[in-house]
């Protein structure tokens, strides 16, 4: 199997850069890393959902969201090791073709949050093959700073699912400490975005 | 299996678009199919079909916070592969509603069917889902807008169990 480059962004940089204006979606996050990226971007002043368990939830439940909110862009954004404990909702969302549902994964090769031990990726799982394979057409591969600014764009295309597999580096998560009361985070979810 | 003298199946369809359920996560099952297949021909509704059950878990709590309300049909064996991710269900208190077809329960053939059949309902009280069995035709509807209402009223997570007594047992 061909090598993949080497990872040399800082999440820290790299996920603020793909997401932009985190007003423009709404957000289902990942556990762990991801949530932190998520939350200290936002401020969780947005409308967002971070997860902090219930691994391998992360796609799917911005699928649901996406699926009742046809006229929002929904964004997920998690890690490799939870996508792939729920990776048969790519091949749900593929079959589905939801166009308002774009998926950033933030790969670092490892799971963070346990020690650091080397996940799939490292060792030449390729997500973008994956997700492609799964029926999601629009797929970027982010290794580097100059691919940033177009994964930026894909995520906002609209015209079918999309997929982000950014390749980070090991440097750690932004420091941030998240609402950890999930019935709280889901009654402002739903007041932001419903009124309710 | 032949056709029951009371319609359940279509009752059961029709009572969950009265209570404004438009979003159906499914895994294909025998005694969901009328169910599944008057959702895809529903043009106000929307027929997902799944890869593994556990997918309805964040598909129903994403259709929550978007406003819509869903509901999760598969096997009781399914049930085995939803545990960890009820965690969500149960966290946030998002209202839940699974319907279950039994199997490994009354007249079952297959051997392979009893463990997890025979562990549905503790597996599903252990994640704090409540449990409302159905044996008789004419209890569906009452039980499933029961399940319903404690859902989507009391923010409460339930599965209604539609048991062998009620859709038969296959022949093995």
């Amino acid at each position: 199997m061909e090598q993949a480059s080497p990872r040399v962004l800082d999440r820290k940089h790299a996920v603020p850069k793909i997401i932009g204006d985190p007003n423009d979606f709404l957000i289902i996050s990942g556990l762990a890393g991801t949530g932190k990226d998520v939350g200290h971007l936002s401020q969780e002043a947005g409308i967002q959902f971070l997860m902090t368990g219930a691994m391998g939830a992360a796609c799917m439940t911005g699928f649901g969201l996406a699926l009742a909110q046809p006229e929002r862009r929904v964004l997920v954004v998690t890690g490799d090791a939870e996508l792939l404990m729920g990776v048969g909702a790519l091949a749900t969302i593929g079959a589905e073709q939801p166009s308002n549902l774009a998926i950033v994964c933030v790969d670092n090769g490892h799971n963070g949050e346990t020690g650091y031990q080397p996940s799939h990726t490292n060792k030449g799982v390729d997500l973008e093959m994956i997700a492609r394979g799964a029926g999601i057409q629009i797929t970027r591969t982010v290794s580097t700073e100059d691919q940033l600014d177009d994964a930026s764009r894909a995520i906002r295309e609209g015209n079918g699912p999309a997929f982000i597999w950014a390749r980070v580096n090991t440097d750690p998560p932004p420091v941030y400490k998240r609402n950890l009361d999930a019935v709280e985070c889901k009654l402002l979810f739903r007041r932001r975005l419903l009124g309710q | 299996m032949s056709e029951p003298a009371v319609d359940w199946p279509n009752q059961l369809y029709d009572c969950l678009r009265a209570h404004e359920v438009t979003i159906f996560g499914h895994v294909p099952d025998a005694g969901h199919k009328v169910l599944i297949n008057r959702a895809y021909a529903d043009p106000a509704a929307q027929s997902i079909g799944l890869t593994i059950e556990s997918e309805g878990i964040g598909l129903l709590a994403g259709a929550h916070l978007g406003g819509q309300r869903a509901v999760l049909a598969m096997q009781s064996s399914g049930v085995g592969n939803c545990i960890n991710l009820l965690s969500l269900i149960q966290i946030a208190q998002f209202p839940f509603v699974a319907l279950v077809s039994m199997r490994g329960d009354f007249g079952e053939q297959n051997a392979w069917q009893y463990p997890m059949g025979q562990a549905t309902e503790a597996t599903l009280q252990a994640m704090n889902v409540r449990c409302y069995w159905v044996h008789q035709p004419d209890d569906v509807v009452p039980t499933v807008t029961a399940a319903v209402n404690a859902a989507y009223a009391a923010n409460q997570a339930t599965a209604v169990l539609l048991s062998q007594k009620l859709i038969g047992a296959k022949p093995f």
